[in-house]
């Protein structure tokens, strides 16, 4: 099974309770995924920075002292924000890639959850109301914000096999489904250059995704592309840094509703996910069709 | 008019309230409201009791119904009126997948549009949607009519055996063994009354009939290529 929500707020004046929203919807959503749950959160960016989310199975040994020592490794200001067993690291923009590889130094088996300078990535095993809690989702403000509840059939239920996954700068991915041709596609991604972490299938859903931005497609674009080369089954939501995405496989057996109104667009795999949503009543509420993507920008 | 708070009372109240009408004639009007998407709401009933949902559901709505009337005053999740026997389903909304599948009797009626797989495996109910439905339609259809006003989409009455499929909108396309056939007089008799009983606004000229070329009723080695 696994269960998706997705909410991208046009209302600017939600932004405070979007993630006391998602929290609800996530719960919601647990009894078609009590495995893990993890969300994907966009909110405020600060000018020249970049945030990057890491995990820690040993939180307070990882994120002692690491700030000053990634600052070091940098030559340049960084901070940390402690949330369980997730840190947010703000550095200077455009030293993504020189921290991966200072952090993969500093502590290995450390875990990267998400880069950008937006986006951050919790994501725990355990049922969605404890993790949610864990991270004070409730508590978050953004823009949009993405979340899942999975059961888990492709690989383990780690923290690693949680989803969001993301595999470029404030992209992300959910999956509610199976791909089939996850081993092969893996194999020619790795190939072409993009980093693949986990033996996941959505990590390659997501992987694909950016590989085909990489390469001059647009987000619309790389999700047509997933209706050609990806094969199984699959509802993929994605959010960008100013945007929120849905296509559905051909078969489309996956369940989804998405709904909209003049304060927001959402998804959930089932319509209960959505019914505290303000003006739920009155919003315009369908089933997307299959092999068609749905795509807002900011 | 009885009416049940399914947020405030749960469902597991509901459907015994409602299942231990079965086997007796009170005919009993009941209204269910905060249904919030719930699943499974007013399963397994079998008396002609009345049943109005004020609001949208989820999963299985009204599966399983014998003689009872269920109106749902919003959108229903997957397999709404599953394996129907007889009484009424109306939807005033919209219905998700595999809506009225395996039903083998009485009358599924959908005022809005019907998503994929709408009428699978039909054994003998009939459907009626006023508007469109999506693709794999009656996909092993056994019997019974399904009746779309809007229009249909992929591979329409694939594999299908008697059911009888009527469109007035336009067919994406048709399913192996599934052919347009020849609106004779019956088939227009048939219509009328269909449309008459689901409330439809609709000449039963105006639609095309489709159903089983018969071709893949037993296993000929010249047709492997369809199956």
């Amino acid at each position: 099974m696994c269960g998706i929500v997705g909410l991208f707020l046009k209302d600017k004046s939600l932004e405070p309770k979007l993630g006391d929203m998602l929290t609800d919807m996530l719960i919601t959503m647990t009894d078609r995924g009590p495995d893990s749950a993890g969300i994907a959160i966009y909110g405020a960016d600060t000018a020249g920075r970049t945030k990057l989310t890491v995990q820690s199975d040993t939180p307070d040994q990882a994120f002692e002292g690491l700030d000053g020592a990634l600052a070091e490794a940098l030559s340049g200001d960084v901070s940390i924000r402690v949330i369980d067993t997730h840190a947010v690291l703000e550095m200077p923009a455009g030293k993504e890639e020189d921290a991966r590889n200072a952090l993969a130094e500093l502590r290995p088996g450390m875990r990267i959850m998400s880069a950008g300078e937006a986006i951050e990535i919790y994501k725990e095993v355990g049922l969605p109301e404890k993790v949610a809690e864990r991270f004070n989702v409730r508590g978050m403000s953004g823009s949009h914000g993405i979340g899942h509840t999975r059961m888990a059939t492709e690989s383990a239920v780690t923290t690693e096999g949680a989803h969001p996954f993301s595999t470029g700068l404030d992209q992300c991915l959910v999956h509610n489904g199976s791909l089939s041709n996850h081993n092969a596609l893996r194999r020619r991604l790795k190939r072409e250059g993009v980093r693949i972490e986990s033996q996941n299938d959505t990590e390659v859903g997501a992987a694909y995704l950016t590989w085909k931005m990489q390469n001059g497609a647009t987000l619309g674009e790389a999700l047509e592309g997933t209706l050609e080369d990806l094969d199984g089954f699959f509802n993929f939501v994605v959010g960008t840094k100013d945007g929120f995405g849905v296509v559905r496989d051909p078969i489309a057996c996956k369940p989804a509703v998405m709904a909209e109104t003049d304060q927001y667009v959402a998804f959930g795999s089932e319509y209960r996910a959505l019914v505290n949503l303000p003006g739920i009543e009155d919003a315009k509420v369908w089933e997307p069709e299959p092999a068609t993507v749905y795509f807002w920008n900011h | 008019m009885q009416t049940y708070d399914l947020e405030a009372n749960g469902l597991r109240g509901l459907n015994s309230a409602l299942q231990e009408l079965n086997g007796s004639s009170n005919k009993t009007a009941w209204e269910i409201v905060n249904p919030k998407g719930s699943h499974a709401i007013a399963v397994g009933l079998n008396s002609p009791v009345d049943v109005t949902v004020k609001g949208s559901t989820g999963y299985y709505c009204a599966g399983m119904n014998q003689q009872a009337t269920v109106r749902v005053e919003g959108s229903v999740g997957p397999g709404v009126a599953e394996n129907m026997m007889s009484g009424t389903v109306i939807v005033e909304g919209d219905a998700s997948q595999y809506a009225g599948a395996t039903g083998q009797g009485g009358l599924l009626v959908i005022k809005g549009n019907a998503s994929s797989r709408c009428g699978i495996s039909m054994k003998g109910i009939d459907i009626v949607v006023h508007g469109n439905i999506g693709h794999m339609c009656a996909f092993m259809g056994q019997a019974g009519n399904l009746v779309v006003l809007g229009d249909a989409g992929d591979a329409l009455g694939d594999s299908c055996y008697e059911a009888r499929f009527f469109v007035r909108g336009s067919v994406k396309s048709l399913g192996a063994d599934c052919i347009e056939k020849e609106m004779r007089p019956e088939h227009i008799e048939i219509l009328k009354d269909l449309l008459a009983r689901a409330g439809a606004d609709a000449k039963p000229e105006e639609f095309k009939r489709y159903g089983s070329a018969r071709k893949l009723y037993n296993f000929d080695v010249d047709n492997a290529q369809a199956y």
